[in-house]
């Protein structure tokens, strides 16, 4: 057996080295950097690896438990998928931040102490942003700016968390942390952010539809699950999370329901799945915390493959809008099969999702507490909803619905194998759940089984009854219509409050800043300056004004001697005479002063 | 360059013909009667569902369930959210034709 590299190391070197390469060489150095991270994933074992010092701190690269093992698997595994999906184009940007997208995340997740996790935490919004700007519009640039100011604000809070966190004597080790003092709430926040909470996480669906086609399914991969996983580290069994995790798994979901941009949609209905995984954690319990770890794999496998499929629609007809679109199954029969697949996988038994959702949903109910009973209606109403939306919308108006009149050819072939995969990997997953899944999950001892008769026929019961309110809506004339709009959410508070608090800075401190440069530049710093310029000379000249007085010299001749006498005092070029009549002078009055003294 | 929308001459695709879109809408109606019927089978048999409320014992609990979450969300997403938050297209300043997204140059 080889010994294991840190992964980080391998895919950042890579993202390094695709910017120098060309053609099918860059192609293939590209698609072989996540083969080798699979295969270096397979030499990975448990324990502390890859460790070393800066200044006082041991930096630990490598804290392998069944925790990190499970999202290194599937960091991994969409790594692969996402390279695949975007090789064909061979941009070395695309490529680039995807490389180190997936290498950050997987810094953040074997992460041993926090400096190590923080390193990693601010690469993930590098990389994200470079994922943004690789779509080359005015758009995406627009929107990577706003990425950029809304993460480096959440990772300086972080910063100012674990730095407080530490001053008052809290460990350096990226474990559980109990939440309490500003610099563990710090902290919390701080990831919260990144885990697009309520209000703080806004930034999602105003850049993820922005994002280049192969770039958002990196960004839908890597952040909000590292924020979960950072969660379900340092956080654990937080009663906060419970209701952050409700409003997570509601409110986006009637943004989706008028939302006309079928990527937003997406994004959308992706906080509402991220809402679940922020229950598990918040529940605290062993089930609860597999559940989140396992919802996080199937999660990122369907949500991943729904991207693909818009984003291979984006990539033949440009168009990503329910109202431009429909009637594509024609020209995009593979990639209309795919788009249902991932819709189905959401949560339909023997795909991805159904294995994973219903044991937070089964954890929360068997609390037998109001607040259990109630968390399980929020997620049984979130989990038929979000399949009315990701699940039956999206692909209807892509792909059915009125016919657009779009005719394309098919998504190019690596893009067909990419969603090929991806769609394999569902279905293995939630058929034989004990093969991959089940048998990573970070509490083996607590143990469940999906597949109760029941349980399926429920299931599709759900399903079933949100297709056919789709229709009967739709029939009745109540589904709204998709318009041309723009929804406002919370990113109002940046997108206006920004050039607003950008127009009070200009207008409060840039008057204070005049005022201030009037005052001391203008007046003090000047007459200060002069004094020490001129001031020894000036009094020199008011001390011979009487002398010349006394010498009968008129106001003009005066005046004559005073600039003379002024011009060389101010040089320091005065007679020998008279500077060695003022040093007996000044001598005279020193020992006066002395002799008055005694 | 535009997508290619000279399809005047083809002919209708299967999900284009009303027969076929009765279809499936036939086999989604008889699909959601099946499960109810399954549903009050296991409740006049006393089928022990392994239920943690008691209401996941009510039979067509989840068919209803499913069916009025959808219908509320939509209606408080059409008559309460929309009203509320939807602005013009071009509120944040940008413009509306450039929508229009990199690629789309492959279609025949």
């Amino acid at each position: 057996m080889f010994e294991a590299l840190p992964p980080a190391a391998i895919y950042l070197l890579g993202a390094l080295i695709v910017p120098f390469l060309k053609g099918r060489v860059r192609q293939a150095f590209a698609l072989a950097i996540p083969l080798i991270g699979l295969l270096n994933y397979t030499a990975i074992s448990e324990g502390v690896h890859w460790t070393t010092t800066l200044l006082d701190f041991e930096l630990i690269l490598g804290n392998v438990d069944r925790w990190s093992l499970i999202y290194l698997n599937i960091f991994t595994v969409i790594s692969f998928a996402g390279i695949l999906y975007i090789i064909n184009d061979n941009k070395a940007l695309d490529l680039s931040a995807g490389l180190l997208y997936a290498g950050s995340a997987m810094g953040v997740v074997l992460a041993g102490d926090l400096l190590t996790m923080f390193f990693f935490w601010e690469m993930l919004t590098v990389a994200a942003v470079l994922c943004i700007l690789s779509r080359q519009t005015p758009e995406a640039g627009k929107a990577a700016y706003r990425y950029l100011l809304v993460h480096v604000f959440g990772g300086v809070i972080l910063l100012a968390g674990i730095l407080i966190h530490l001053a008052t004597g809290g460990s350096v080790a990226f474990d559980k942390i109990e939440l309490s003092g500003v610099g563990p709430w710090l902290m919390f926040i701080g990831f919260g952010i990144n885990c697009a909470w309520p209000v703080v996480g806004a930034w999602l669906t105003d850049t993820y539809h922005e994002a280049s086609i192969g770039g958002v399914i990196f960004m839908a991969t890597y952040t909000t699950k590292t924020a979960i996983f950072v969660l379900a580290r340092c956080f654990p069994g937080e009663d906060t999370l419970l209701w952050i995790g409700m409003a997570m798994a509601i409110i986006p979901l009637i943004y989706a329901v008028i939302e006309n941009d079928l990527r937003r949609v997406l994004a959308y209905c992706l906080i509402n799945q991220v809402g679940f995984m922020v229950i598990g954690v918040g529940l605290g319990t062993a089930l609860s915390l597999n559940g989140a770890a396992a919802h996080s794999y199937c999660h990122i496998l369907y949500k991943s493959l729904l991207f693909m499929s818009i984003g291979a629609v984006i990539y033949r007809t440009g168009k990503s809008k329910a109202t431009e679109l429909g009637g594509l199954y024609r020209s995009m029969p593979w990639t209309c099969f795919f788009c249902c697949f991932g819709a189905a996988s959401i949560s339909a038994p023997f795909l991805a999702g159904f294995i994973s959702k219903s044991m937070i949903l089964s954890d929360a109910a068997s609390k037998g507490t109001p607040m259990g009973t109630a968390l399980w209606l929020v997620l049984l109403f979130a989990a038929a909803a979000v399949f009315f939306q990701a699940g039956i919308k999206v692909p209807f108006f892509a792909f059915f619905s009125r016919d657009s009149g779009i005719r394309c050819k098919e998504a190019p072939l690596n893009q067909l194998l990419a969603m090929g995969l991806v769609a394999a990997m569902c279905l293995i997953v939630g058929s034989f759940p004990n093969l991959i899944v089940y048998s990573m999950l970070p509490n083996p001892e607590a143990s469940y089984n999906p597949y109760t008769f029941s349980h399926v026929t429920d299931q599709y019961a759900l399903l079933l009854f949100s297709g056919l309110a789709f229709v009967l809506l739709l029939r009745a004339g109540l589904y709204p219509a998709e318009i041309r709009s723009t929804n406002v959410d919370f990113e109002v508070l940046y997108r206006r409050g920004g050039p607003v608090l950008y127009r009070v800075f200009d207008k409060v401190l840039n008057a204070a800043n005049r005022i201030a440069s009037a005052l001391f530049i203008g007046v003090i710093a000047r007459n200060v300056c002069n004094f020490f310029e001129s001031g020894a000379s000036r009094l020199a000249c008011w001390i011979m004004t009487p002398v010349w007085m006394m010498q009968g010299a008129d106001s003009e001749q005066i005046e004559d001697n005073r600039q003379a006498f002024f011009r060389i005092a101010r040089k320091g070029a005065l007679p020998i005479g008279i500077t060695a009549f003022c040093a007996v002078m000044m001598l005279g009055l020193l020992s006066l002063i002395f002799l008055l003294e005694k | 360059m535009k997508p290619d929308t000279s399809n005047a001459d083809e002919t209708p695709g299967w999900f284009d013909r009303k027969e076929n879109v009765r279809k499936v809408l036939a086999g989604l109606s008889i699909g959601c009667g099946v499960l109810v019927l399954i549903d009050v089978i296991f409740w006049v048999t006393g089928y022990d569902k392994h239920p943690y409320l008691k209401w996941e014992k009510w039979p067509g609990f989840y068919a209803v369930y499913g069916f009025v979450s959808c219908v509320l969300l939509t209606m408080v997403a059409k008559y309460l959210l929309r009203p509320l938050v939807m602005r013009d297209e071009n509120f944040y300043g940008e413009k509306a034709e450039s929508e229009e997204m990199k690629g789309g140059s492959d279609n025949v």
